[in-house]
């Protein structure tokens, strides 16, 4: 250090601070800018959209609608308990079928026969299945069962939905068996385990909050679908009946928007909203299912 | 261990005799992994009440004997294990063995520890339920964690889960759950590599106290630490003369002699840290 010159006078520091101007800066703030719209944009669509059903199907909404039938041409009042009651039964009927045989296909791709020519062949259709237009799997339903039986049904209307929920259940079980770690399969077959046993007690366990996220997202989906059930239930006015035509809040939303009386339409801008905020609901049960218990 | 003294005919003779103490003895001729030849012509014996240390450089197929002595490679695509490891006076790759009892009775405890997600008392316990084991549960589980140094630590949270603890609890809750059911073996592969020095200092304490009920098998890449702990050591180099890398044992000696007077020049080199 010599002669009275200061550190900074004998050393060239480099420049730290902040040059907003400079064109990377300028570059990097553009960037930004376009991405944080975009994804302001991407909201735009579903808040519109509830904004709307709130505001024409909000005004509707009371108890009435949980407990009552659909109202005939000129009635007054009325609601959609039976639609309810459909999709609620008709989506039980697609999950029991789904959930046991998307998971027991997910264990065979996952573990048992990862590498194998049909998990491969299993996998592919399952990626194109999920992409299927939905009124494919009503047509089809149409035909095998509806067809078959001679009457439109809530069993066909299960059927219908259930096609369309099994790939899904079995891509994200598969998923979820996947990301259980190596460390604590071994763990299981070091301690002696079979791979049943290692399934049962150490693999699916960990797995679960991963499947069960998958079941209810595609419970959420199966509820919403309208095209399939056009094939399958058609609709009722009537309270439920497992064995013939059968309500449903998508297909209620369907019939009654096109309307010419003002309460249908007015009811089924509340189905809306009722449909909107349980699909809503339950995508919220499975993210938060889903965040539990991570590894 | 007294047998080694001495000249190398009467040696022989002795380590006939040795033969006794021998729980397993594992004679690995060739293993593959696909058409790789990942291990030639290593035989390592593992005495009974002793450590059993496997050193050598990376790649060298220490892990790969150990995991082969309970059949944990069957695991793995491609394997294939040709020679024998005499357990009990069979030969566990014998076709009529199924691998799963072997490792019902050969324990083992990993390099990472993997306790399951379930609580500790649990974690303990499953090799008992696994084995229908119908007594005092809770007895075995406080003994096996007490042999695992880990009782006083967890005698009040056995209800939470095994991974809530922390990295060295973790692997001695391992150890734990691999001694609960009381096998004869107990191989652990390279069991402190994730741990840091004071958790490493804890397990190595164990498993000088836990030889006292099993034999150990412990594969380290730190030969301080198989210097520390083993009964005898096995040191493995990489043959990479025809192209491939394949592993071999050089010698295997009691600890004391191979790394005060290695017999081969390779041992030598390894001891004084000219490759590793």
């Amino acid at each position: 250090m010599s002669y009275g010159k200061t550190v900074d006078e004998q050393l060239q520091l480099p420049r730290l601070e902040r040059q907003p101007f400079e064109p990377r800066a300028l570059k990097s703030i553009i960037l930004s800018t376009i991405t944080v719209s975009a994804a302001v944009i991407a909201c735009i669509p579903l808040f519109s959209v509830l904004i709307m059903l709130f505001y024409r199907g909000g005004k509707r909404l009371s108890l009435e609608l949980f407990y009552t039938l659909p109202p005939t041409a000129f009635e007054i009042g009325g609601g959609f308990a039976n639609a309810i009651l459909g999709t609620i039964f008709m989506v039980g009927i697609a999950a029991c079928i789904s959930v046991p045989f998307g998971i027991l296909a997910a264990i065979y791709l996952a573990e048992l026969g990862h590498y194998s020519k049909l998990a491969q062949v299993a996998r592919i259709s399952a990626k194109t299945m999920t992409g299927l237009p939905s009124i494919l799997a009503g047509v089809f339903t149409y035909a095998a069962v509806v067809l078959i039986t001679g009457s439109y049904s809530a069993w066909a209307g299960g059927i219908a939905l259930s096609l369309l929920m099994i790939p899904v259940v079995m891509l994200t079980a598969e998923e979820a068996i996947k990301m259980v770690p190596r460390s604590m399969k071994e763990a299981a077959y070091g301690m002696g385990c079979t791979p049943t046993q290692a399934m049962w007690k150490v693999i699916l366990p960990v797995a679960m909050p991963g499947i069960i996220t998958g079941v209810i997202l595609a419970v959420a989906r199966a509820a919403g679908e309208t095209a399939p059930l056009l094939f399958t239930a058609l609709f009722s006015e009537y309270w439920l009946n497992p064995t013939g035509p059968t309500a449903s809040l998508a297909v209620l939303i369907y019939n009654y928007s096109g309307m010419p009386f003002e309460n249908q339409i007015e009811i089924a801008w509340a189905a809306s909203l009722v449909l909107v905020l349980m699909v809503f609901i339950l995508n919220i049960i499975g993210r938060v299912l889903g965040r539990g218990n991570r590894i | 261990m007294k047998s080694t003294q001495g000249d190398t005919g009467a040696s022989a003779l002795k380590s006939e005799a040795m033969d006794v103490d021998v729980v397993l003895d594992c004679h690995a001729e060739q293993i593959f992994y696909g058409d790789f030849l990942a291990v030639r012509n290593s035989k390592i014996p593992i005495r009974k009440n002793t450590i059993t240390g496997l050193i050598g450089p990376s790649g060298c197929g220490k892990s790969t004997v150990l995991k082969s002595i309970n059949r944990m490679n069957d695991l793995i695509r491609g394997f294939r294990f040709e020679g024998k490891v005499h357990f009990h006076g069979m030969n566990i790759y014998d076709r009529k063995v199924d691998p799963v009892s072997v490792r019902r009775n050969i324990g083992m405890v990993f390099q990472q520890p993997n306790p399951f997600s379930m609580s500790i008392y649990e974690n303990v316990a499953f090799g008992l339920r696994l084995n229908h084991f119908k007594g005092d549960m809770d007895a075995k589980v406080e003994k096996a964690l007490q042999r695992a140094a880990l009782w006083d630590e967890v005698k009040n949270k056995l209800k939470n889960n095994g991974l809530s603890l922390s990295g060295g609890q973790q692997q001695r809750l391992c150890i734990a759950r691999a001694i609960a059911t009381e096998p004869q073996v107990l191989l652990m592969d390279e069991p402190c590599s994730a741990l840091d020095p004071i958790a490493t200092r804890q397990i190595e304490e164990l498993m000088i106290e836990l030889k006292k009920r099993f034999s150990v098998a412990i594969v380290t890449h730190n030969m301080h630490q198989a210097a520390r702990v083993a009964d005898h050591t096995a040191f493995f180099s990489v043959d990479i003369t025809k192209g491939g890398r394949t592993g071999y044992l050089v010698e295997m000696q009691p600890t004391i002699k191979l790394f005060e007077n290695p017999q081969e020049n390779l041992t030598k080199e390894y001891l004084r840290g000219d490759f590793s």
